[in-house]
């Protein structure tokens, strides 16, 4: 057989995948433009307000902002994907691939890299729609933050399988979804330092892979090198690891 | 037939959970026919035809298909098999050249997808979005999916529940193209209207135990001998003439214009009704025959209609 026919079917899937999605106009403007928007809106107000300043304030919305909008970036990408599977199996289509020789592996993997080119597509058009509005954005390591950003929400992708795989129905599965992404950020480390959080917070933090994404992108986004956090990285890919080791006992395709 | 069968299914059974869903199912689809498996909803049927098709493993027994294994030879089966699986939907926002390109592009050996969409007459609907799609158009798109692929062998689930009789009597068509073309079909319905009209052969499946398999005419002729033929006329001592007829059983006078239905056994009956007609010269109005069919074999072997 031609070793190259898995990655050429995997391409094929992926690009119509994108086309679907494109021609869903609610879906391109949730994931894509609103996130986008929402950065240069609030970069624009604040930026010109902070420009100056030098205040701990400042500091943390010219780092905290693009991690949060990256967080967010993220999670939608990540709720996009429950919902997208859960409305696919409900309506026997996942089942209507599985019989062909595509081969299961192939078909999820092309929601994931799906997921993945989208989520490139918008913080790339944050990160330069906010260049000219952001004080920070100049020297900011633009390939390693998406980096970053790709690496956290493709850890935090395999959560979502878990939970389309839990959930039965097409209906509830996305606002399943919310409860438990939107619910890790409190633990972050986002809007409160985790060193500042009740002892059992941090304890439950360590388990949620958003701290190390927020950790990861914060300190990519000041400048650090990747060495500084390998562990950041370590746990998303252990995080990766465990999900998707769960997920594939759960999943259902029918 | 010398040939051996396209499929053999050996003793199948598969649970769901405490439910038995099937229960010691054993059959043969032979190469170049109609084969239907017919039976209300919920009768086993989409199991049995999924565990041939290798989407599901049965407990128990044993499933060949071209001589392979349907699950642990899938990859080599997949290439000679077109699937249309019951309810099955694609993404709403997919185009009807997109679906048959991707499905063509998974296959060594395809049909031209131009000309394929075409005998479907699908072809002024290439662009068009699935979600677009009538539900007879919906069905013959994956028709052509399953198709495109040159199978051998093709499996249609229920694929005419939902539509119209105008479209489903389209699409029976197409089925009957299949078979012309040399392909076996393996088919479900619970429509006895469509297995008598399409199949070659049917096996009747109930509480997922099949009950009986045969011809659709044999099955008739089996379970259901009856005859009845039915008359108007005006001619006075009518249904004591007919009561003569050794072959008749009862004669009901159906209402006050005349109308008799003459009941009856074995193949002679409507030419005896004839032939005793013509020697009384009774003057007929009307004359009818009435032939049991598929619905009625259902009714005699599980005592109940198939749309309970």
């Amino acid at each position: 057989m031609d070793v190259l026919q898995p990655c050429r079917r995997l391409g094929k899937l992926t690009w119509l995948e994108l086309k679907i999605f494109a021609r869903e106009p609610m879906g391109l403007i949730g994931t894509v433009a609103i996130p986008v928007l929402l950065f240069m809106v609030l970069g624009r107000t604040l930026g010109v307000r902070l420009g100056d300043a030098t205040s701990r304030t400042a500091a943390m919305f010219s780092v905290g902002l693009p991690v949060l909008a990256a967080v967010f970036i993220a999670i939608s990408a990540v709720l996009s994907l429950v919902a997208i599977i859960s409305i696919y199996r409900e309506s026997g289509i996942l089942k209507r691939l599985r019989a062909t020789p595509l081969g299961p592996v192939t078909i999820l993997v092309t929601h994931v890299l799906v997921k993945l080119i989208l989520t490139a597509v918008t913080v790339t058009a944050m990160l330069l729609a906010g260049r000219r509005y952001y004080p920070a954005g100049d020297d900011v390591p633009m390939v390693a933050f998406m980096f970053a950003l790709l690496l956290s929400t493709w850890s935090i992708l395999s959560i979502g399988f878990i939970i389309a795989s839990l959930v039965r129905t097409a209906r509830f599965a996305p606002p399943l979804g919310s409860l438990v992404l939107y619910g890790m950020l409190p633990f972050c480390g986002l809007f409160v330092a985790i060193e500042s959080l009740p002892s059992e917070m941090q304890v439950v933090s360590r388990f949620l892979p958003l701290r190390y994404s927020v950790s990861l992108l914060s300190g990519i986004w000041q400048g650090d090198p990747w060495s500084a956090h390998l562990g950041d990285v370590a746990a998303l890919v252990a995080v990766f690891a465990v999900c998707t080791m769960v997920a594939s006992r759960v999943f259902r395709w029918e | 037939m010398t040939s051996p069968p396209v499929v053999r299914v050996s003793g199948i059974r598969k649970t769901y959970g405490r439910t038995v869903a099937v229960e010691d199912v054993s059959f043969e689809v032979q190469r170049g026919e109609i084969f239907g498996l017919i039976g209300p909803n919920g009768a086993g049927k989409t199991t049995t035809m999924e565990c041939v098709e290798g989407l599901r493993h049965p407990d128990h027994g044993r499933i060949e298909v071209f001589g392979l294994d349907p699950v642990v030879d899938i990859g080599a089966l997949q290439s000679r098999i077109g699937v249309q699986l019951q309810e099955a939907q694609l993404q709403k926002r997919i185009k009807v050249w997109e679906a048959v390109d991707l499905w063509a592009s998974l296959y060594a050996n395809t049909l031209d997808a131009d000309r394929l969409l075409d005998q479907l007459g699908l072809t002024d609907k290439r662009h068009a979005w699935f979600m677009t799609l009538s539900g007879g158009q919906k069905q013959r798109l994956f028709i052509a999916l399953a198709l495109i692929n040159d199978p051998e062998l093709v499996f249609l689930d229920e694929l005419t529940t939902g539509l119209d009789p105008q479209a489903r009597r389209a699409i029976w068509d197409l089925v009957r193209d299949i078979r012309e073309r040399g392909k076996t079909v393996f088919l479900t319905t619970h429509l006895m209207e469509e297995a008598e009209r399409l199949c070659d052969r049917v096996a009747i499946i109930e509480h997922g135990r099949i009950i009986d398999l045969d011809t659709p005419a044999r099955l008739v002729a089996r379970h259901c001998p009856e005859r009845a033929v039915v008359v108007a006329t005006a001619h006075d001592d009518a249904a004591s003439r007919f009561l003569a007829i050794p072959s008749v059983e009862t004669v009901d006078i159906v209402e006050d214009d005349g109308r008799l239905t003459i009941r009856g056994r074995g193949d002679d009956l409507v030419t005896e009704v004839i032939h005793c007609l013509s020697e009384h010269r009774m003057r007929v109005t009307e004359f009818a025959t009435e032939q049991p069919t598929l619905e009625d074999v259902f009714l005699k072997l599980t005592g109940h209609s198939i749309r309970d």
